[in-house]
């Protein structure tokens, strides 16, 4: 692999580092009574929002439903998913050294598959907050169940729900389209390899 | 019947004109205008008046303003140019509607050397300064009655500080801020005669020309915290000082102060302090009085006056007791006071943006006195004296004259500057405020007011910097104005444009209780620094509960219940409480466990003998409870709060005096897990 293939694999790998610095979701909440809004975070290590006590105040908005109370320690994904992250970028980055092309598609087809995974996991999350309520819930609406939307935006009684990815989740995005850059310009270097063996074999 | 209508539609305007000439003439002769005195407000209003006033739903006013309410002991904030009420803070004066002065950790604040005292009568605000500019930190404030001086802080609109003045009575002409807050000022209006051991000697009434005295105290002002400290006092004759004002520029280290009685009256004042064509203007050099101060000119004598201070981690206040205080004597101190003849009573004393001139409004006087800042230094320099008052020089007035504002209005009481050359000086006996030049002391327009102000205000209108956009007048008398609410009415004020050559009434409103004075400030000084709620985290309240885990109900010693209470959406824990007795005194400490804008919640319980106690996010506080029979009693959350706040309640039960009933509490069946979190 040529030496540009190798700078890109590794800022492939190292895009990763987005996540940590950036929410990978943001959902936002909207009604009347909340001109400025409510927004969650999601980052790869922990629940964040636009203020200190988004989730308090999630919670307590939430709890009228009988949506059980979110909180970090909840989720075991926040403890080991920024591990996984580091070993991807690390693992990107070795593949950028050893300039190996079929390494970088695997790294790629793996990160798509741990990305789908993340997303996988999320969207059952929310199903499992949205629809696993307490019976003795003060607000019941005969067959509403409060599943947030996973992209877009869906009304939620008064609160209209807006879910996006964000910066972070761009970091991933940009991981696996590098890498399949890098994997796809070294199709030609890996074509004139191959032409160039075919013909030392002919001589 | 509508042919007569449309007649009278057309005559009305002119009926009106001639009404309102009539109304400024007769003063209030005529009371039975009824209410087609509508039109009359009609003509004198520009036809662009609506929408200069008009703020659209949700949009800012462009400035606050801060009117004092007189005898409620409060200031009201009202938005400018709507007139929207926005708040009343409490300041003096208890107030059930949030607890304040009833809840045990607010009852200090009204403490003094007189004992509890919950009221007082709030005439004057001033915002603290910053380089002769309000600088939207503090509003001081002033208590007449019993005399105290009090501090609000304009990140939380609420009282933190108030500090009793000794060796005063009516505490009147206060308080003052310097160009920097290096000193709050504050005069006696009603002299006393002062024991010299903190109190006052009883004497004779008819000794007041011997015995009486006045004081003026200088407060030191902490730059960075606002705190107050009594650095000194000025001791001084036993006139009745009435306002002050300080210098600006070239004369910022003086300070101005009106004074009447110098009859020295001490009975039917009406006539005995009205005898003298001229009293004083008091001038002292502040700064020479604190170099005074510190070099050792100051004597010190027994006091005995409160310090009250909020502290804003624990929102718990407390009293100190000071015992001493240093005065000065102007016959020790030379070239630190003199006194400007001013005819006659005067009342306000208003020095000019760019601190040349001191105008000087004699109520009982026909013209406006405008004095000189340089021609005063000279006439110090050249000695133009004109004898002396208890060892004080009093200056020539013709020495230290500018000129006279001649002919403007019936009782001149109050001026204020647009910064554009001008000064608009309010009439009290006629009902109108004057606009005047201060090139050539000339009045160049009148308009008239309802009725009777007394003063004015244009926002920053005694700083370096007016913004000469607006004014506002502010009534005494009200009568017809709005609709009629029995025989107590509420004030009115007028704001008034003067933006341009001639002033236009654009809006009327109603104020709470008394505004004697206000200020105002561009809101930008003051919105971004609001505080939205309190950090539970910072809460240092010693019975703060910051989770509901921790909530409890505690018998300390024999008779004493302590109940720590948490609120948030929406339920109390706890709700049920049993083990109370007869005989008790119990203590909600009550913890808003919410950190999110504008979710105060309140607590109440059936037979206090005091207040609700209202706590805003993040805060505790403490709702004292004797009860006097045994039984059940609920207590609930006032504020509406969430669409389970009628849900928000709970009972607490009171057993006869030595039953067996154990302290037992709960919310709920202990099944699911607090809502709470403390992250």
């Amino acid at each position: 692999m040529k030496a540009y293939n190798r700078v890109l694999m590794i800022m492939a790998a190292l895009s990763l580092g987005l996540l940590f610095m950036f929410p990978m979701w943001k959902i936002y909440l909207k009604a009347p009574q909340y001109p400025e809004g409510l927004e969650l975070h999601i980052w790869v290590n922990k629940l964040g929002g636009s203020s200190d006590h988004v989730l308090q105040n999630f919670n307590i908005l939430n709890h009228y439903i009988g949506m059980k109370p979110i909180h970090a320690d909840s989720f075991a994904e926040l403890q080991y998913m920024p591990y996984i992250v580091i070993f991807f970028m690390a693992a990107g980055v070795m593949v950028g050294l050893l300039g190996k092309r079929k390494l970088v598609l695997g790294w790629s087809v793996l990160l798509m598959i741990a990305g789908a995974a993340g997303i996988l996991d999320f969207y059952l999350w929310l199903v499992e907050f949205g629809t696993n309520l307490d019976p003795q819930a003060a607000i019941k609406v005969p067959g509403m169940t409060y599943i947030p939307p996973l992209l877009g935006s869906k009304m939620l009684l008064n609160f209209e729900a807006l879910s996006l990815p964000a910066w972070g989740s761009l970091g991933i995005f940009l991981g696996i389209a590098i890498s399949l850059l890098v994997y796809f310009l070294g199709r030609r270097e890996a074509a004139k390899e191959q032409e160039a063996s075919t013909k030392r074999a002919l001589v | 019947m509508e042919k007569l209508i449309t007649k009278f539609k057309k005559a009305a305007p002119k009926a009106a004109l001639l009404m309102a000439v009539a109304a400024g003439a007769a003063l209030q002769g005529c009371s039975k205008m009824g209410g087609d005195n509508a039109g009359a407000t009609a003509t004198a209003l520009s036809s662009d008046a609506a929408a200069a006033v008009y703020v659209a739903p949700g949009k800012h006013d462009e400035l606050y303003s801060f009117l004092s309410g007189g005898f409620n002991g409060q200031v009201s904030v009202y938005g400018l140019p709507s007139g929207r009420l926005l708040k009343i803070i409490p300041v003096f004066t208890q107030h059930g509607e949030n607890g304040y002065g009833y809840s045990e950790e607010s009852k200090a604040m009204l403490q003094t050397s007189h004992g509890f005292v919950p009221w007082d009568d709030l005439h004057h605000p001033k915002l603290s300064r910053s380089d002769g500019m309000t600088d939207g930190r503090w509003l001081f404030v002033n208590g007449n009655n019993t005399p105290r001086v009090a501090r609000i802080d304009l990140t939380t609109f609420e009282t933190v500080e108030i500090m009793e003045i000794p060796n005063s009575a009516g505490n009147h002409c206060s308080p003052y801020p310097t160009n920097n807050n290096e000193y709050v000022i504050a005069g006696t209006r009603f002299s006393v005669p002062l024991d010299m051991k903190g109190g006052t000697s009883d004497i004779a009434l008819d000794k007041y020309s011997e015995e009486f005295k006045g004081s003026i105290s200088f407060i030191k002002i902490d730059q960075e915290k606002g705190d107050m400290e009594l650095d000194f006092q000025i001791l001084v004759p036993g006139f009745d000082y009435d306002l002050a004002n300080g210098g600006k520029g070239p004369s910022e280290d003086w300070v101005y102060f009106t004074t009447y009685n110098t009859e020295k009256a001490g009975t039917l004042k009406e006539v005995g302090a009205s005898q003298n064509d001229k009293d004083f203007l008091a001038a002292i050099n502040w700064k020479l009085a604190a170099k005074y101060a510190k070099e050792g000119k100051a004597r010190e004598m027994p006091a005995n006056y409160y310090h009250n201070k909020m502290d804003k981690d624990t929102h718990m206040a407390k009293s100190t007791v000071k015992k001493k205080v240093r005065y000065l004597l102007p016959e020790e101190c030379p070239g630190m006071m003199y006194l400007l003849p001013a005819p006659k009573s005067p009342h306000g004393i208003d020095v000019d943006p760019t601190g040349e001139h001191m105008v000087v409004s004699g109520k009982l006087a026909s013209s406006i006195p405008v004095f000189s800042f340089s021609k005063m230094q000279d006439a110090i320099k050249n000695k133009a004296f004109d004898g002396e008052k208890n060892g004080i020089p009093v200056l020539k007035y013709e020495s230290v004259l500018a000129a006279e504002v001649k002919e403007p209005g019936l009782g001149p009481l109050h001026t204020e500057f647009d910064g554009k050359g001008n000064a608009y000086t309010s009439m009290f006996v006629s009902s109108e405020v004057v606009k005047w030049k201060l090139s050539d002391f000339t009045v160049v327009d009148r308009i008239p007011v309802y009725y009777s102000v007394g003063h004015l205000m244009i926002p920053g209108g005694d700083t370096k910097k007016p913004l000469g956009k607006y004014l506002v007048a502010m009534n005494k008398i009200t009568k017809d104005r709005y609709l009629p609410t029995g025989p107590e009415l509420a004030h009115s004020a007028q704001l008034i444009d003067i933006s341009g050559e001639k002033m236009k009434l654009l809006l009327d409103f109603p104020t709470v209780a008394e505004p004697h004075y206000a200020q105002a400030i561009v809101a930008d000084k003051i919105a971004p620094n609001s505080v939205k709620f309190h950090k539970l985290e910072d809460n240092k309240h010693p019975h703060a509960v910051k989770k509901e885990a921790d909530a409890s109900v505690t018998r300390e010693g024999k008779n004493t219940i302590r109940v720590k209470l948490t609120a948030i959406r929406s339920h109390m824990t706890p709700d049920n409480i049993e083990g109370v007795q007869l005989g008790d005194t119990v203590y909600f400490h009550v913890t808003n466990l919410e950190q999110d804008w504008d979710v105060p919640h309140g607590f109440a319980i059936m037979g206090a003998n005091n207040a609700e106690a209202l706590i805003m996010p993040g805060a505790t506080q403490t709702l004292k409870w004797v009860p006097k029979k045994a039984g059940v009693y609920p207590f609930y959350c006032t504020d509406f709060c969430s669409a389970l706040h009628q849900e928000m309640q709970g009972y607490i039960r009171v057993s006869p005096k030595g039953s067996n009933v154990p302290i037992i509490f709960s919310t709920g069946k202990k099944k699911t897990g607090p809502v709470a979190s403390s992250k």
